[in-house]
């Protein structure tokens, strides 16, 4: 009995300890206003960065651009992804429409789905979409 | 092969595809009488030729225009003339709009050109002046009163101040979607002209009026406008029957504002979204527009084409040729006083590919 208490005694005091030696440490749930700021600027730069990169920024020899048929990102439908593509025969997602386009009107190689780039034409794409309801596999 | 032999090979087959490909029965459907007001003439728009480097252009676009001139060249009965509706080039070179001209130099009849903002902002139209002559102009045709306007000039401040050099006060212009965009007019002077060009024109006769953009307001953000439109259509207003024709907008758009009917071309190069589709805008367009259907992006020629207009007692028919897809017909409607899709103007009719969102 007396032992098991001890132990007991032991494992509170290092949780304590743990605390704090912890508390001068953020919080997963303890983020600030700065923070939000910070987030939403990484963001921001990011859609900016997509913005160019849809407006002649992906250096393809042939210099057609996403926006000659996408002004402000229109008729993208981003919203609607993963939907079946039946020219694809099968659910494909948005970053496999993009590349579509690449290696077709654009005649350029396609970008990796993580590839930086592939991240800032869809922060741009789904910017200029906002407010629109979610809607996966609409036609 | 010989020689006669050849010659009639090439004579039957021609048949053969214009049998083939392009029968335009629709042309003598609506007014069996023989009247000197009716004729047709075909109209090509916004081609996009784009210049990479030496004797290379964007294939794409070019294919768009090649197949719209193989096509018109098939018109029976023939066309009393064609107009192309601005924007041969992309970036304004004179590379482009030679490559352009090349290729509807094969055209068979007269040509009609209208400036497209294209065509203008790298050298302010001088190339294509000294290849086509005056960017306004008016003539007549079996009693009907053509009028060609530039109406993609826009502020001076914009178009002599604000560009480090020409090349990027067209880049600029080219960006449909810029937020450093300027709306387009088509001016004070060129108004005055208009004005003095009309007051010889008897009221009774059919106007024709042709611009690269809308003498309409429908959406500024992409210009979809036309900055001193009402100024225009009221210099329009006296005339009994007013016909409107337009590119820029790379889609089928129809409207009618009193006296005067309005049409768009679709463009031979690649399709434009109807701009209700970009949600953070308001736009206006016009409640009788019956949508093209939405582009299939697997068919490189999908949503563009080129039209042919049916001329008839003074009213426009527009003809939309469209490859791959079933054609339109945006006629006159003499009971409703406007112009119709003859199929799909009923709401009802609709298909789902109209549907744009």
């Amino acid at each position: 009995m007396k032992k098991r208490q001890i132990q007991r005694m032991i494992t509170a005091m290092t949780l304590v300890t743990a605390g704090i030696v912890a508390v001068p440490l953020a919080q997963a749930d303890n983020f600030t206003q700065a923070d939000l700021d910070r987030w939403q600027q990484e963001y921001q730069a990011v859609v900016s960065e997509g913005e160019q990169l849809f407006h002649g920024g992906l250096g393809n020899k042939n210099t057609v651009s996403c926006d000659q048929c996408h002004p402000n990102a229109a008729n993208t439908h981003a919203e609607t992804y993963p939907k079946f593509q039946q020219q694809l025969g099968k659910v494909a997602v948005l970053g496999e429409m993009i590349n579509w386009c690449i290696r077709n009107p654009l005649e350029s190689k396609p970008l990796a789905l993580d590839d930086p780039k592939m991240i800032a034409l869809q922060a741009y794409i789904l910017q200029e979409r906002r407010g629109v309801a979610l809607a996966p596999g609409k036609h | 092969m010989s020689k006669i032999d050849r010659r009639e090979f090439l004579k039957r087959s021609g048949a053969l595809l214009a049998a083939g490909s392009l029968p335009l029965t629709l042309v003598d459907v609506a007014f069996g009488k023989a009247s000197t007001d009716d004729f047709t003439f075909a109209y090509i728009s916004d081609s996009h030729l784009t210049h990479l480097k030496g004797k290379q252009f964007v294939r794409n676009w070019d294919r768009g225009l090649i197949r719209a001139v193989a096509e018109a060249n098939l018109m029976d009965p023939r066309p009393d003339f064609f107009f192309y509706g601005g924007d041969i080039a992309q970036l304004g070179k004179p590379e482009e709009i030679d490559h352009g001209l090349e290729i509807l130099g094969a055209l068979r009849g007269n040509v009609h050109y209208v400036m497209g903002e294209h065509d203008y902002y790298l050298d302010l139209g001088e190339h294509w002046r000294k290849r086509l002559g005056p960017d306004h102009y008016s003539f007549d045709h079996k009693g009907v009163h053509f009028v060609v306007l530039n109406s993609i000039k826009t502020f001076d401040d914009w178009t002599y101040n604000k560009w480090p050099s020409a090349a990027e006060r067209m880049h600029q212009m080219a960006r449909l979607d810029n937020p450093q965009g300027s709306p387009f007019m088509v001016g004070d002077k060129q108004r005055a002209w208009l004005k003095d060009d009309l007051d010889k024109v008897s009221k009774d006769t059919p106007l024709v009026v042709m611009s690269h953009s809308p003498l309409q307001k429908i959406y500024k953000g992409w210009n979809f406008w036309t900055d001193d439109a009402e100024q225009i259509q009221a210099l329009l207003k006296p005339f009994r029957k007013v016909n409107v024709l337009y590119g820029h907008v790379h889609q089928i758009q129809t409207n009618q504002i009193g006296n005067i009917s309005f049409n768009a071309a679709m463009a031979t190069s690649w399709p434009w979204p109807y701009p209700a589709t970009y949600k953070q805008q308001a736009s206006y367009m016009p409640k009788l527009t019956v949508n093209m259907n939405r582009a299939d992006p697997f068919f490189e020629r999908d949503a563009t084409g080129w039209q042919f207009i049916n001329m008839h007692t003074g009213r426009v028919d527009v003809n939309y040729r469209l490859p791959g897809n079933q054609n339109r017909v945006v006629a006159w409607d003499d009971k409703a006083g406007h112009p119709d899709d003859t199929q799909f103007q009923d709401a009802a009719d609709r298909i789902p590919p109209q549907t744009h969102y």
